[in-house]
Formats: C-alpha cells, sequence, structure tokens
C-alpha cells in the first residue's frame, strides 16, 4: 500500500506492506532520516521523540497510518549543519553529551518545551525530560538540562526582541 | 626517555607508519586503535596530535579502530586509552616531527637545531624556507622503529593541551545520521536473531513457513539454536523475528538457577578457585586491637546501553568486511577467524560508533551475527540491530560479588591489620585469539562454548580491583574467590571489581571511624600519606563544607567516598549529601579529581560527571534479576535508571597537577560515588545498609529489622 506523509515540509510517498508499520521505521529505513533512533520500541527512552503537530511523540509507537496529513518534524528538519537550530547549538556549545545517542530524542522533547511558553524554567525542563521519559545513560544528565534552559533563554530573547 | 619506557602500544607497533602518515597534502593522518565510546577520546587524541606536530586541529584526521590501517593496541578498555594510547600518539608525533626535521635540516644544509616549524611550515633560523612537512615527508624513512628518544619539542606551544577542545564527534549527533545504526550500504539487508528463551535452551524444532512467506523475507538460517532472518526492510525483520520466536520449539531443560536469599548466601555457597595475596605481618598483638567486621553486596549489573547492539558485514566471495562498535577490532578479528574457520587476513574489522557501552556488552556478538548473515546472502550487506530485550538479557553482565572486610583497630584508632574476602565470577571474558566467547558461536551446531574463565590474584584480576586500599596499612591480606560457574555470562563492565571493592571499603573505612569516634574526614586523613590522595579529600571536604560530627538518624546525611582507581590511575574524592523520602534523593554531590597533566579538562570532567551519575543509577537503582535460567530484566521498566528528576547538583573541582603524567578517569567516580552516597545514607538513617542497590524497599525492611 501507498503512504503520504508530510515530513519536514515535504511530502512524502511511501510503500509499505501494513499501515501498522511505526513511523519511526518509515522515517530511518524509507526516507533516510537517520536521527531519529530506535532506543527501546517500546516507548520507555524517548531516543525516537519526532514532532507531530508540534508535539514530542514517540515514533516507535506510532503507527503510520494515524500520522497521515499530520506535520511530522524529525531532528534533521529542526536544524541542519549550516543553520542549527539553537537547541543542537546549546548541546554543542555545553558539550552536552556524550555518546550522543539520546541527544536527539531530547532535543525533540525540549522543542515541543520551548516552543511553549516564552518563560525559562530549569524544573520544566527537568519535569518534561522526566515525563517524556528521556533516558540517558552516560550520564550527561546536567550538562543537558544546562544546554536546554540556554537555548530556552536564547529563543526567549530574541522572540522578546 | 630510554626504550624500555616506551609505551606498551608503541612496543607493539614499533614503526613510525604505523601510526603517522603524511601521504595526504595538509593533512596528518593518525592511526589509532582506540576508539570512541562517547568518552571523547579521538578529540583528545587530536589534541594531542596537534600539539606535538604543531599543526591546527583541523589538520588532523584521526582514524581509528581499522585493522587495515591501525596499530593493534587491543582494546579501548581500562581508563587506559589516554595514559597508553594518548602517549603513543604524542611519542609518535614527537619523533615524525624529528624525523622530517633531521631530512630538511640535510636537504637545506643546516644543522637541524636552526629548524623549527610553523603551522608545518619548516623555518630555518626562524624565517620561512621552501619546505613543508607534505613536501619532506616523502624523503623520510618511515619504515624506522620509534626509537622514544626525541624530546618533546613543544611543537604546539600549548596551544592544544589542556585546553578545553570541542567534541570533534559531537555536531553529528544532534544533526542527523552518526552511528554504526545509521549504516546504509547500497542492498544492504536487515537482520535480525532470535535468542533462545534462556541460557541453555536447546532448539527442539522451528516450523520455518510461516516466516517464509512473509513479505520482504530474503532468507530464514538456522545452525543448531542460532536462527537469523534477513529482509528488504527493517520492520520486515522485526515482524519475521515474532513469528518465529512463536514458530519455535525450545527445550529448557529441568534445573533452574537455584534460588537464593541473597547474593551473600548465593556466591559464597558456589564453588571456587581461591588465591590470597598479603602485605605485611599480621600484629603481634592481636588481641588487644579492637575488631570490626561487615559483609557488602552488589549484584549483577547490566551494561543497558541506550542503543541495542548492531553490527553491518559484507562478503564480497573473497573478504569479510565487519563494521562494528566493538571496544578491540583486533581481539574481535582473532575471534573471527577461529569461529569461521578463516583466514585472518581475509577479515577487515572496522570501528564504527555506538551508544555508549561501558565494557564488553553485546557489540562483538551482534558484529559475529551479522557476519554469519552476511556470509549466506553474500554479496549483498546485511545489518543486524538487537531488540531492546536482547541487549538487556544477553549482553554480559558485570559480576555479582561479595566483599566481606575485618579491620583490626589500635586504641589510639589506628588500623593495623585488614583482611578482605572477595568472592566474584570473572571480568575478563572478552573475545580474541585465545578464546571465542561469541554468542552466535555458542549457539550453533556444533559450538563454540564460552571459556570457563576464572581470576587468580598477581595475575589479571579484574574482580580485585581496587581490593587494596589505598590507606598506609601496616598488614593487609586479600583472598580472592573467584567462581567460574556462574549460570549466566558475566565480563567487563565499567570498573571491574573497582565499583564493589571500592563500596565496600570506604563503607568500611567509615564503620572504622564510626568504632573509633572518628571524623570520617579526619579517620582517612590519618592513615594517608601520600600527598595527592589527601589533597583530594581535603579538597572535597573544603568545598563542600564538610562538617564533622553532625548528628546521625536526621533524614539528612553526607558521607565521603575516595579511592584512587585501579591504585594507579586518577584520585578522586567524593561527598554527596543525600535526603530520605520515598527512598533515597542525592540533593548534591562534590568531587575532588586529581589526574596529573589533563589534555581536555571540560571533556575530564565530562567523564567525571558522567561516572558520578552512572554510579548513583547503580548505587540506589539497578539490578539484573534471574527467574530460574532467564533474566528477568528485559526491559526499562524492568531494570530502571537514573531519571532527570534524580539527578543531582553537581560541583567538580580539577586540581592542578601538570607535573604528573595524565591518569585515566572514566571509572575513577563509579566507587567513591557509590560510597559517599551509601556512607551518606548511613547517617541519614543511622544504620548502615550493605547490599547494594539501596533502594526504598531495602531500607523499609532494615527500618523493620532495626525497630
Amino acid at each position: 500500500m501507498s503512504i503520504s506523509l508530510l515530513v519536514n515540509h515535504r511530502c512524502c510517498e511511501i510503500d509499505i506492506d501494513n499501515a501498522d508499520t511505526p513511523l519511526l521505521y518509515l522515517l530511518r529505513d524509507y526516507l533516510g532520516l537517520k536521527g531519529t533512533r530506535f532506543g527501546c520500541g517500546t516507548g520507555e527512552c524517548g531516543a525516537c521523540m519526532v514532532l507531530v503537530d508540534g508535539h514530542a511523540q514517540r515514533s516507535c509507537e506510532l503507527p503510520a497510518g494515524s500520522v497521515v496529513n499530520k506535520t511530522i518534524t524529525t531532528v534533521e528538519g529542526l536544524g541542519q549543519p549550516d543553520r542549527l537550530h539553537p537547541l543542537q547549538q546549546a548541546m554543542i556549545d555545553l558539550q552536552a553529551g556524550q555518546c550522543g545517542y539520546c541527544l536527539s530524542g531530547i532535543i525533540m522533547t525540549a522543542a515541543e518545551l520551548i516552543g511553549k511558553s516564552a518563560e525559562p524554567s530549569r524544573q520544566r525542563i527537568v519535569e518534561a525530560l522526566s515525563k517524556a521519559p528521556n533516558l540517558c545513560r552516560c550520564g550527561a544528565h546536567a550538562r543537558i538540562v544546562k544546554a536546554i534552559e540556554a537555548a530556552w533563554q536564547k529563543v526567549a530573547q530574541g522572540a522578546g526582541r | 626517555m630510554s626504550a624500555q619506557r616506551l609505551p606498551w602500544s608503541i612496543q607493539e607497533n614499533p614503526l613510525l607508519s604505523q601510526w603517522v602518515d603524511f601521504g595526504e597534502p595538509g593533512i596528518a593522518k593518525i592511526f589509532s586503535a582506540k576508539v570512541e565510546l562517547g568518552q571523547g577520546i579521538i578529540t583528545a587524541i587530536a589534541q594531542i596530535a596537534a600539539e606535538e606536530l604543531g599543526l591546527p586541529m583541523h589538520q588532523i584526521l584521526v582514524i581509528s579502530g581499522d585493522t587495515r590501517l591501525c596499530p593493534n593496541e587491543g582494546y579501548t578498555a581500562g581508563s587506559m586509552s589516554i595514559e597508553v594510547g594518548g602517549n603513543s600518539v604524542r611519542t609518535a608525533c614527537i619523533e615524525a616531527r624529528q624525523a622530517i626535521l633531521e631530512r630538511a635540516a640535510s636537504i637545506v644544509g643546516a644543522d637541524a637545531s636552526r629548524l623549527t616549524t610553523d603551522g608545518g611550515r619548516i623555518l630555518v633560523d626562524g624565517n620561512p624556507s621552501q619546505l613543508d612537512y607534505w613536501l619532506v615527508a616523502p624523503q623520510v624513512d618511515w619504515k624506522r622503529p620509534i626509537r622514544g628518544t626525541a624530546a618533546p619539542g613543544g611543537a604546539g606551544r600549548g596551544t592544544y593541551i589542556g585546553k578545553n577542545v570541542a567534541r570533534i564527534d559531537l555536531p553529528g549527533k544532534v544533526v542527523g545520521a552518526a552511528f554504526i545504526h545509521d549504516f546504509e550500504l547500497p542492498g544492504m539487508l536487515h537482520g535480525r536473531v532470535l535468542r533462545p528463551p534462556s541460557q541453555g535452551a536447546r532448539l527442539e524444532s522451528l516450523d520455518q513457513t510461516r516466516a517464509e512467506r512473509l513479505p520482504g523475507v530474503v532468507t530464514i538460517w538456522r545452525n543448531g539454536d542460532f536462527v537469523g532472518v534477513c529482509c528488504e526492510h527493517e520492520y520486515q525483520a522485526v515482524q519475521a523475528l515474532e513469528v518465529l520466536r512463536r514458530a519455535a520449539r525450545w527445550n529448557e531443560g529441568e534445573s533452574g538457577f537455584p534460588v537464593y536469599r541473597s547474593w551473600a548466601e548465593c556466591l559464597t555457597s558456589l564453588q571456587s578457585i581461591d588465591s590470597e595475596s598479603e602485605v605485611g605481618e599480621p600484629t603481634v598483638a592481636a588481641a588487644d586491637l579492637r575488631w570490626v567486621s561487615a559483609t557488602y553486596s552488589k549484584p549483577p549489573l547490566a551494561h543497558a546501553s541506550m542503543a541495542p547492539s548492531c553490527a553491518v558485514a559484507q562478503f564480497d566471495g573473497e573478504r569479510l568486511t565487519v563494521w562494528t562498535h566493538s571496544q578491540g577490532v583486533f581481539p574481535l578479528r582473532g575471534a573471527f577467524a577461529h569461529a569461521l574457520g578463516m583466514d585472518e587476513s581475509r577479515i577487515d574489522v572496522i570501528h564504527a560508533q555506538g551508544a555508549g557501552v561501558y565494557g564488553h556488552q553485546g557489540a562483538d556478538d551482534a558484529a559475529l551475527d551479522a557476519a554469519l548473515l552476511a556470509l549466506q546472502v553474500a554479496p549483498r550487506p546485511v545489518r543486524v540491530q538487537w531488540m531492546r530485550d536482547d541487549e538487556l538479557a544477553w549482553s554480559p553482565f558485570g559480576s555479582p560479588m561479595v566483599v566481606k572486610i575485618s579491620g583490626g583497630l589500635t586504641a589510639y584508632g589506628k588500623i593495623v591489620d585488614w583482611y578482605s574476602e572477595i568472592w566474584s565470577g570473572s571480568y575478563g571474558r572478552r573475545p580474541g585469539r585465545g578464546a571465542v566467547n561469541l554468542l552466535a558461536a555458542a549457539h550453533m551446531a556444533p559450538g563454540i562454548p564460552f571459556s570457563d574463565s576464572h581470576e587468580v590474584l598477581g595475575s589479571f584480576a579484574g574482580s580485585a580491583r581496587n581490593a587494596e586500599p589505598a590507606y598506609d596499612l601496616p598488614h593487609r591480606k586479600i583472598l580472592l574467590h573467584s567462581i567460574p560457574g556462574l549460570p549466566f555470562r558475566t565480563s567487563s563492565l565499567r570498573t571491574l571489581g573497582g565499583y564493589a571493592n571500592v563500596f565496600a571499603s570506604e563503607s568500611f573505612i567509615d564503620e572504622l571511624a564510626h568504632a573509633a569516634a572518628a571524623d570520617p574526614v579526619e579517620f582517612r586523613l590519618r592513615h594517608l600519606s601520600d600527598p595527592r590522595a589527601r589533597r583530594v579529600i581535603e579538597t572535597v571536604a573544603r568545598i563542600s563544607g564538610w562538617k564533622a560530627d553532625l548528628e546521625r538518624g536526621t533524614g539528612r546525611g553526607a558521607g565521603i567516598g575516595f579511592a584512587r582507581y585501579k591504585n594507579t590511575a586518577a584520585y578522586v574524592a567524593v561527598i554527596a549529601n543525600v535526603e530520605l523520602a520515598e527512598g533515597v534523593r542525592v540533593s548534591k554531590v562534590y568531587c575532588a579529581v586529581d589526574a596529573g597533566l589533563v589534555i581536555n579538562p571540560d571533556g575530564l570532567i565530562n567523564q567525571i560527571e558522567g561516572g558520578i551519575i552512572q554510579s548513583i543509577s547503580w548505587t540506589l537503582k539497578e539490578e539484573v534479576r534471574l527467574a530460574d535460567n532467564s533474566v528477568g530484566t528485559r526491559s526499562w521498566g524492568d531494570y530502571p535508571i537514573l531519571r532527570f528528576d534524580e539527578v543531582p547538583e553537581l560541583a567538580v573541582e580539577l586540581i592542578e597537577a601538570a607535573d604528573y603524567p595524565p591518569l585515566g578517569v572514566g571509572e575513577a567516580a563509579h566507587g567513591p560515588t557509590a560510597a559517599g552516597v551509601a556512607n551518606a545514607v548511613t547517617q541519614a538513617l543511622d544504620f548502615r545498609i550493605r547490599d547494594l542497590p539501596i533502594t526504598r524497599e531495602r531500607i523499609i525492611s532494615a527500618t523493620l529489622r532495626t525497630s
């Protein structure tokens, strides 16, 4: 069957076996968008977060059929090396990672959060990442939270100007 | 520098050409078998090369972990990458620059002492010549052995060493493809492997008919108890695996692993191979001493990498190429040669980055999975990725351990006798030439079983790492009970036995301090003459505002832990502040580190912070559970790790010690953090929990027992 998705402002037609195929596999295997990562396949780690109509969702649990006609954004759509999103830039500036496998999913959770409110709040960052949940195994948590806060402040200042 | 003092990696790979190459104009290629695990080693190695060659970072290209190109440096392990790998690159770069300068001197007809360099250009008496590294390089004999006699030239004038250079690999990881998992080769198939439901289960029958009819299935390959499937698309392989799982009939045998009430009961009842080591003489007046004794335990721990193991392999009919996130591409090639009956010279093993792993996990096993399937579908490449439950259940574990310590205190509060008794499985079962130690090889027919390894004090004994405390103890004796027959696979996990041994000995030092009515900080200093050890303890006490004689049992506490990792690597002292609410909450951790000369201070602090956080996770939450012969912890729900809202504030202070050689830190904070947390919990509760993890349930049941 053919399915049509709107990913990173691009309309994509994909031939798949069935509409239950999780979005994660479509992004990685059919569209070559490898920044969305498989961690557990059961919605427990947050490595596969994407934005669906602006909301951070776990793509390993989203059947392709459920996201037709919705706007999907992956980490590639958020920013590219020549025009990084403030969250991506802050992760690099604050060296907020060790292996970095969890970062793209964390960036997507944070992207929804900082898009919702103009008031940066460390507590809300911690809450959002714990609730998602986004896991990190290397112990880069403290830096990650600081980086998101820094990016949020930058975005909030930009919006206030 | 004398030849005897050359780093081990250079002794094994003595030629300049094995380390440095100027074949590409404007680029210095550096070859290293130390691989990136998220610890920032590639950046640190590039910094070292940039410094010694006097080149900017962007002219350095580090090629790592490629059996076709790199020196054989064994594994990336044991916090040795900077100490040995980094030092080797440094030695090679110093000598490469000197070789070029000597050659240039004879070209221009000047004494070599008049030559210097500036960004790869060669200067004579400080003035530019027509020459640079790349023009002279073809005339240098690169096949000459490294002698280690060249004096450091200071070519980089301290531009890169000791500086916070940003990680080379991080930008790519926040924008898209960056990992082995993201590999895409033309015509690549996706593979999955059906693992047995439990250790030792045998595949009685497998009805493949349904799976064979699924869309995209290219091949299903069974050999003994090994079953793999290859499909055109990844999700097809995931679905085919589930169909195969339902179609497989396993014989799980009869006897399960006996159920024990505790690891102490379990490990002390299993058969062991014993060895001991002793320093000093027992105190003559032992009868006058006050004796304290306590037993501690640590459960099996999982690597619990964020990503399941993954590998890509391709067989072109002649050569087998394997891309892997293994920590030892050369030993893995040796194991492959044995397992596949193929000459090593026909196998290339190339490192590609994976998610953080902390020792020997499933990377090597996944590489053999991919290779076996690639041989079936040649010449198409195959990418194999494990599922989450495979990763948690089939990666080797860090062994459970029990540590019993007895100490004799004089009337003046000095420790004079120290006896440590350790029960542990093996930490050294990586694949290599000597032993294959790969899952698929064990599951195939006829099968190459895992090596039944045990450890002996005096040779490699990972389980005894840091068993000997760094204190001045006139008499100390270590007895190791190494258990070869654990019914699950154990191997290297970050710190090996260091975590449990430091947790135990540093908890025990607090118990002795308590018995001697001494302040734990002062009591430690009383037994330490090494000024660097004293300094980290004094520093952490100062920055944390440590106060002696705080009231116990108030629900809040502060505790200290100290160790010099392996007694040869970095010195770390930690003070943890905890609060008891729903279980233990670590609110703040202070840490002082002396790692000698620091290549990249921010990278080092990042490693220490990560070590502290990972250790808190191990100490408060983690335990692999077994049900019969099967692993019961197979998801993040079963095996929770520290969440963002459980991470404390961190304050890390680096001690200036640039006159000393660089020391590894990747594993240095784990033990001290565990002890600091345990000692803080003891102060908060007014009694001690000696079995890890320190969970809410454990605190409640211990409270009920003591009241």
